[in-house]
């Protein structure tokens, strides 16, 4: 590896530690994603296409705002569109920029077979190594969110990295440099919060009781936060789940049963091996011979 | 005991025995490569696959094989497993039959009890197991399912994969336990000191008639 990162602090599939002497001691990063700003104009989209060259397909009209008409290999983020009527009878749209969450504790990473296929950095960042990547799919079976996308062309799990090359050297991502509005803010997770309580204050202050900040405690709280209207109704924003976690099912598949599992079986193994060594084999001798044989001679 | 013993019995036909090995080389294959990619420590037994990509490819597909093959197999033995009540006298027993005294045992057929159990367990996996695999083959299937159905299906797949592991460790166990048991898979021919012994039931119906000399 010809440029260490030494600050890896969760790999996917590994059981010892990572060289990750190098912490994120100015703070962990995050990008808080201000539904009440986003005029829905796609730049974040676009720049995402443009820093990472992407190009998805060329889609089909669905009837809908959303376009891309879901997340993919080549969208790692979209901005989903809804039309809520409030109960004063007033349309509301609620637009929120879909893609990774960052979660500081990954069910994709969790759910991942394969060493190093998935990464965490000390900063907050989850990333895919596409390199160490079987095609397998756990991560989406693991994720909370429904975000990563397996690649029809090479079958790798592709999702948003949070722009973890242009964070690396101190830039922001590119969704967040593009977004005209200030709808996108980029800083230290501790920042990030700050200027959502700040921005909550202010939409309180305009008759909006439930504004709030999105930061799912489930998932140990996400490097990914919303600033919401109806804080207290998430799932108005296209489906946005209320209290994400990894799923128990996927705790049990992931967690207890594997050491479980692996010595059960080493165990099963070695209760034949002392059966062997201390009861013995069962072995057929010239007696049940000789009982047979005089068994076939008696017969009729 | 010559491996050409006139008096042998024949146990299993060629056929049959042929069929026996290509489930029992999935099977290892399968475990494998599951095991592979079921817990971090073992995920170098990729290596014997071509890799970590390779691995996840071919699992499904030699597991397709495995149930297809096996399907033939079962419908042979089918018959000759069913549970009865001497089976459940025999089960009871079961301290006589860990400590090899056979004599203690009430007389057993072409299966005794513990194999009749093994088979059905294996039935009752691989029917599991092949549902569940078609739910997280991600590249051809997955799409076709919620993803509560898919995070079941993982740990059904791995829990049921876990039970046929032991169940056939168990099942190797007994066949180098049972002295001359290989012989019969692999040659397909056992002495009838051995048929007397352990399959007594059975010893008297293939030998039934049979004027010796």
């Amino acid at each position: 590896m010809p440029l260490q990162s030494l600050d890896i602090i969760r790999r996917s599939a590994t059981t010892l530690p990572e060289p990750e002497v190098r912490g994120a001691y100015t703070g962990e990063v995050a990008k808080l994603i201000d539904t009440t700003k986003c005029i829905g104009c796609k730049a974040c989209q676009v720049a995402c296409m443009e820093w990472n060259d992407l190009r998805d397909d060329i889609g089909t009209c669905t009837g809908h705002y959303d376009n891309p008409h879901d997340l993919s290999e080549a969208s790692w983020t979209l901005m989903r569109f809804t039309e809520y009527e409030n109960p004063k009878g007033d349309l509301e749209w609620l637009i929120r920029k879909d893609g990774c969450m960052h979660c500081e504790d990954p069910g994709c990473l969790k759910a991942c077979p394969s060493p190093g296929a998935i990464v965490q950095y000390a900063n907050g960042i989850v990333d895919f190594q596409e390199e160490n990547c079987i095609g397998c799919g756990y991560c989406v079976t693991g994720c909370p969110f429904d975000v990563p996308r397996i690649s029809k062309k090479d079958k790798k799990a592709y999702k948003c990295t949070l722009c973890s090359d242009r964070v690396a050297v101190g830039l922001e991502p590119a969704c967040v440099k593009a977004c005209p509005t200030g709808a996108i803010v980029f800083g230290t997770k501790e920042d990030m919060k700050q200027h959502a309580e700040e921005r909550i204050e202010d939409l309180k202050t305009r008759g909006f009781d439930q504004a709030g900040v999105y930061d799912p405690a489930g998932v140990g709280g996400t490097h990914v936060m919303y600033v919401l209207h109806h804080a207290d109704q998430p799932a108005l924003y296209a489906g946005l789940p209320k209290n994400p976690k990894i799923s128990p099912t996927v705790q049990l598949w992931k967690g207890a049963t594997k050491p479980l599992a692996l010595f059960a079986m080493a165990a099963t193994a070695a209760l034949g091996f002392l059966h062997y060594i201390g009861i013995g084999p069962n072995e057929t001798d010239e007696t049940d011979e000789d009982a047979a044989r005089r068994e076939l001679e008696k017969a009729p | 005991m010559s491996a050409r013993d006139a008096d042998d019995i024949v146990r299993y036909t060629a056929g049959t025995r042929i069929n026996h090995w290509i489930v029992a080389i999935s099977f290892v294959l399968l475990a494998l490569s599951g095991l592979a990619l079921f817990h971090p420590a073992l995920f170098w037994l990729t290596n014997l696959f071509g890799g970590g990509p390779w691995t996840s490819i071919l699992h499904p597909f030699i597991g397709c094989v495995m149930v297809a093959v096996f399907i033939l197999l079962g419908m042979k033995m089918w018959q000759d497993n069913y549970l009865q009540h001497r089976d459940w006298l025999w089960l009871k027993k079961s301290k006589d039959v860990v400590m090899n005294r056979e004599e203690n045992l009430p007389d057993v057929g072409r299966y005794n009890a513990g194999q009749k159990l093994l088979f059905f367990t294996i039935v009752v996996c691989l029917i599991v197991l092949i549902l569940s695999g078609i739910v997280i083959w991600r590249i051809y299937f997955s799409a076709l399912f919620p993803i509560a159905v898919i995070r079941f299906a993982s740990l059904l797949h791995a829990f049921f994969a876990f039970v046929l592991i032991c169940a056939i460790i168990v099942h190797i166990y007994a066949a180098i336990w049972v002295k001359g048991s290989i012989r019969a898979m692999t040659r397909g021919r056992v002495s009838p000191g051995w048929a007397w012994k352990h399959h007594r039931a059975w010893f008297r119906e293939v030998t039934k008639g049979l004027q010796h000399k």
